[in-house]
Order: structure tokens, then sequence, then C-alpha cells
């Protein structure tokens, strides 16, 4: 690709290079972000110019989108770069694309860089999952958000085609101003962000399965639907058995299929290529610890949590739960009360982390029995696997703390 | 003891759900009855002892202050009723505040007192002196509140910024309000059971739960930065 940079630009590409290898032999980080970070600095527009003749497809979201990312990735028959690392954000971008020759690339990106990330990729598709309230502490709110999404596809060249979630009110708002949509209706259990109608603040109001607004603002007819595992793609249906659990992930599945139809992979052989994956980055994996399974979960605001909970097998197992709420978490755990925890009634809950005594309160006032656990010795060893639900940093304070 | 939560889809982003909550746990748990309703934007205001206004963004805050402004809320303090008001909530009780596109959008006007948009927005950890005791607590806004003469605030800053730096809240015979959101009652426990006790007009029994331990711990944390 370098014969079409300019000399700037071989410059960035260099550098970038440099300092990833340098940042993954001093075992400072994977190297992906600093090199990236570089590389932006000394040549702006390297991104746009590694995104050059390259079919790109942009995953952004709250919940799931590096999951849908990485089932992309799976489903599409050829090579493909991509930022699987989790590095979002463009620095994370350009490294993806500086790393790999593939034509094709499918690239995670963080909600509020998405307008940049459009605009410096110029994507054939972008896929929006869902919207909802994440680290508000130091995050935008999401209706403003959807409102920088809206502007940003309105704005978008004639081909690029958005797979969008119907069911979501604010995905529909920042969609509906794009060329081409194919609408999908997927299982989107949480609504709390969305009561109120993005348009004009009214109440929307709900019914099985749709939605809509006196203003005139509804869900959209959708072309892709999902029913159990069976994912329908306009008049093809597939029985869909993914490797990794919960009905939010046919969803993402059926919506990365979607995306890739777009591009001309065959749904059906797509759906079967995403059995694949299994675990991202640890999520969804069984892991040992100190002689227990550990079935490792990642849950990092209201509606990853309400998802997740509704996806635990039925039954009356123990449930570990850890929270914390440094800054990649958000600071404040304000959050675990918009957590239906009340679900869990019926199960006893081992709190850990920094916030447990948060999560302890949290569960006392829900009326769900608690252990609130401060040597980590004292845990129990059950026989069987443990639900092991994390936040973020959580999540990676224990995939340190276990094996494979 | 019946509460109601007003609006929760317009002001409740931020856990305020765990306000109703704590009120309602810690009173039935010594034998109070206590109810929770949550009134809907299409509802008429209900009658209720107790009235939670929460948080919310800039234009659900205005739609909840338009819809408050038609609805018989004034006229049930008037009559009695008490409220407990965080962040957005705080704001509509007063007589202006600063919403996107508006820099003085007209209040409820139930108490004296006027927010306009602070120079940088109030993200982190609030701890406040209420009385003998403590209020920890979070804020995220970008209001300065001053309270009119006569009003007092609810507490002295100690971690934060409040209203102004000093002063965080208001309280009257029939309101409390703080910039602390959320969940601010479920984490001081004495502060929901006072707030129980003068609703109800009744002496509360001890009540030992592990929100003791949560508040200890945070107030400990908060008092040593």
């Amino acid at each position: 690709m370098s014969n079409r940079l300019s000399p700037r630009g071989v410059l960035a590409l260099i550098a970038l290079r440099t300092v990833n290898s340098l940042s993954r032999a001093t075992g400072k980080g994977s190297g992906t972000v600093a090199g990236g970070r570089v590389g932006l600095a000394v040549y702006p527009k390297l991104l746009s110019t590694l995104s050059k003749d390259r079919e790109i497809i942009l995953v952004s979201a709250t919940n799931g989108k590096t999951t849908t990312t990485a089932l992309s990735v799976a489903g599409w028959s050829s090579d493909v770069a991509t930022n699987s690392t989790g590095a979002n954000m463009p620095a994370g971008h350009a490294a993806a694309l500086a790393a790999s020759k593939a034509t094709c690339a499918v690239l995670e990106t963080d909600e509020a860089w998405l307008p940049a990330v459009i605009e410096a990729t110029n994507p054939k598709v972008v896929v929006l999952l869902n919207l909802s309230r994440d680290q508000l502490d130091r995050a935008t709110e999401v209706r403003a958000i959807a409102e920088r999404w809206r502007t940003a596809l309105s704005k978008t060249s004639e081909d690029l085609v958005v797979v969008a979630n119907a069911n979501d009110p604010l995905v529909v708002y920042a969609s509906e101003v794009a060329n081409e949509v194919r609408w999908c209706d997927i299982e989107t259990t949480w609504t709390a962000d969305a009561v109120s109608c993005p348009k004009c603040t009214q109440s929307i109001s709900r019914s099985e399965g749709d939605w809509s607004c006196t203003c005139g603002f509804r869900k959209p007819h959708c072309t892709t639907r999902v029913a159990g595992n069976e994912v329908t793609i306009g008049d093809r249906s597939v029985e869909v058995q993914l490797s990794i659990p919960g009905q939010f992930n046919v969803g993402n599945a059926a919506m990365a299929a979607t995306a890739l139809e777009v591009l001309g992979t065959d749904p059906s052989n797509a759906l079967t290529s995403m059995r694949s994956v299994s675990g991202i980055a640890g999520r969804f994996t069984v892991r040992s610890w100190q002689g227990r399974k550990l079935h490792m979960l990642l849950a990092k605001n209201p509606a990853g949590f309400d998802a997740l909970l509704e996806s635990l097998n039925p039954g009356s197992d123990d449930v570990w739960i850890a929270i914390n709420a440094r800054i990649a978490d958000g600071k404040d755990p304000s959050w675990l009360y918009d957590v239906s925890f009340e679900r869990l009634q019926g199960r006893k809950v081992w709190c850990l982390g920094d916030r447990r005594l948060d999560l302890a309160t949290r569960l006392d006032y829900a009326n769900v029995a608690y252990e609130v656990v401060d040597d980590l010795n004292s845990l129990p060893s059950p026989s069987s696997t443990v639900e092991l639900i994390a936040n973020y940093t959580a999540f990676s304070d224990w995939m340190q703390r276990s094996t494979e | 003891m019946k509460i109601a939560v007003i609006y929760p889809e317009l002001l409740g982003t931020y856990g305020d759900y765990g306000n109703a909550l704590a009120l309602s746990e810690r009173s039935l748990r010594r034998g109070i009855d206590a109810e929770v309703v949550k009134v809907a934007i299409t509802d008429d205001l209900p009658a209720a002892d107790l009235y939670l206004l929460g948080g919310g963004e800039d234009g659900p805050q205005r739609l909840a202050v338009d819809l408050l402004k038609k609805s018989s809320l004034r006229q049930r303090v008037a009559n009695g009723a008490h409220v407990f008001a965080v962040c957005a909530g705080l704001q509509i009780l007063g007589t202006s505040f600063s919403v996107e596109g508006d820099d003085a959008y007209e209040g409820l006007s139930i108490v004296d007192v006027a927010t306009t948009r602070g120079a940088v927005r109030s993200v982190g950890e609030l701890l406040t002196q209420v009385g003998q005791n403590k209020l920890v607590g979070f804020e995220n806004h970008g209001g300065l509140t001053s309270l009119g003469g006569g009003v007092a605030p609810l507490g002295s800053v100690l971690h934060g910024r409040g209203n102004n730096g000093q002063h965080d809240g208001f309280v009257t015979d029939q309101i409390w309000a703080t910039y602390a959101h959320g969940p601010v009652l479920a984490m001081n426990p004495w502060f929901c059971d006072e707030v129980i006790a003068k609703v109800t007009g009744t002496q509360l029994s001890p009540l030992g739960t592990v929100a003791d331990k949560l508040y200890e711990e945070r107030v400990t944390s908060l008092s040593s930065r």
C-alpha cells in the first residue's frame, strides 16, 4: 500500500510500525494504540490513506460491538483486517489497517468517534446495534450521541448502507437519514433510554414487538428478523448454532450476516462460519481459578447487565459478581440501581471487586441473598461451573487471576 | 407512606430508582406500610405523601417542567405533601434554570432558588456536612445554583461542588434537594431514615444493613482526600 502514500505518509507508517514493535518488545502493551497515535500525529490523513481501496464495515454500539466485529470477521469468507484487541478509536484503526494487506476490514468503532471514522474510512457498511447509558461521568449522554450519528449519516456517500437495529428508537433516529438502511428486528430488552421520543420527547408507546410515537416516528419495516435461533434475511431463513450464549448474540450474528450479505457473502455460509467464534478476549470462555471453573461474562452497563442476567440458566446456582469503579469503568456506580438485580432473587450472589459494598447494598434492597467477599480464599468451591459477571476492569483482573 | 416517582422516563438518568427503593424497603422492614407508584407523563399526578424528582438530560428536563406546571404538584405541596429532589429535579423546583437553547427557562417557583450554567461541569464524588452527619454521593451537572433569602442550604460542601462549591442543595419544612444524584438515599441510610421519619411523623427503630458499611467506607475514602 505504501506506493500510494506521500513521503510524509510513508514516514508516518514507519513511525507507527516502529512504535508498535517497541511497545510490544518492552512489554508495555499489545502495541496497537501507541503506534497508531504516533502515525496519526505525523500524518493525520493516515487512516483515510490506509482505508483506500478497501471494503470496510464499521460496527458501533454501546453493547455488543466487540462480539459483532468478531462475528463479522469470522463470517466473511476472505482475509480480513480488524482491530481485534478492542482498540476502537482512530489510532487503533490505523494500526489494524497498517498491520494487514487484506482488502476487507471490519473495524469496531467507539460511539463518540463514529462520525470522524466514517469520514476517514469511507465504509461500505455501518452496523449500528444499540445506544444506552454508559459511564455517564465521562461520556456524553446518549441522546447527544444519537444526534451526532444522525448528522454524520445524513452527509455520507450514496453507496453506504447502514445496517440498523429497528427496535432501538435512538438507533432508528440516527439511521433514518441515510440513503439505504437494512432494518433488523432483533431482541432489545433495554428500553429505558428511549422511553421518550428522540424526535419530540413525547412518550413512545410499545406493544408486542412494535413501537411508535404520536409524532409519527415509528418502528420501520424490517428485512432481517430473528425468532429464537432462526435468522431471516430477506426471504431466506437460516437456523443458527452459535458457540457463544445469549439471545442477544443471535441478534448480533443476524446483523453481522446482513452486513456481509450487502457485500455479497451468502448469509447462510456466513452464519455457519460464525460458529468458530467461541470467546472474544476471554468473554464467554470458561477459565480455571484455584480449582474452580469460571464462566467469564463481561457486563459494563445496565443494558448489558440486564441482557446477561436474562440469559443465565434458570435455577438457583450461585453467581459471582465483581464490580469496580475505576476510570475505565466510569467512577460512578449509581448505574447499579438501573440493573434489574431483582431477577436474581432465589440465588445467592458473592460480591467481589473494589465496589463490592455498593453491589451488596443494591442486592440487599433488591432482597437478593448476598455475601461480601473481602478475602478471595473464602469463596466456595462448587462442583459446577460458576457464572462470573464482571465489569470492565474487574473482568480484566479476573482474566489475569485465572488461567485457560 | 405513598411515594410517587415523577416521570421516571424523563427524570431517571442516574439510578434514581434507588431512592424510591431505599425509602420503601427501609419503611417496610420496620413495619411501616410503603407503596411506590411511578407516574408516567401521560398520567395525572396522584395523591402521595412524598414526591420524588430525579435527574435528567436537558430536553427531558424541559418537558418535565412543562408538564409539572400544568399538574397539581404546586397545590399538593401547598397542602402538605413532601418532595425529595435531586439534580435536574432540584433545578425544576426553583424559579429558573438553564438548558440548551435557553439560559433562563422558567421553573415551578416552588422554592426561591435560581440556577444558571456554571463555567465547568461538576462531575465527581460529593461529600457534604448536613447537621451532625455527612452525606456522600456523586454529582454530574452543569448548574450553578443560588438560594434566595431565607432558603437554607441542605449542607456545606467538604468535597466536590454542589450548588456553588460552598453549599449543596436546599431544605425547607417539606422539601429536600441535593445535587447528589441517583441512589443518594440508598447510600446514606441516616438520611433516608430522616426523610421517612419526617414524612410519616414516626420515630424509627434502628435498622442495621450493609448500607451502613458502604456509607462508612465512602465517608472514610472521601474524607481522606
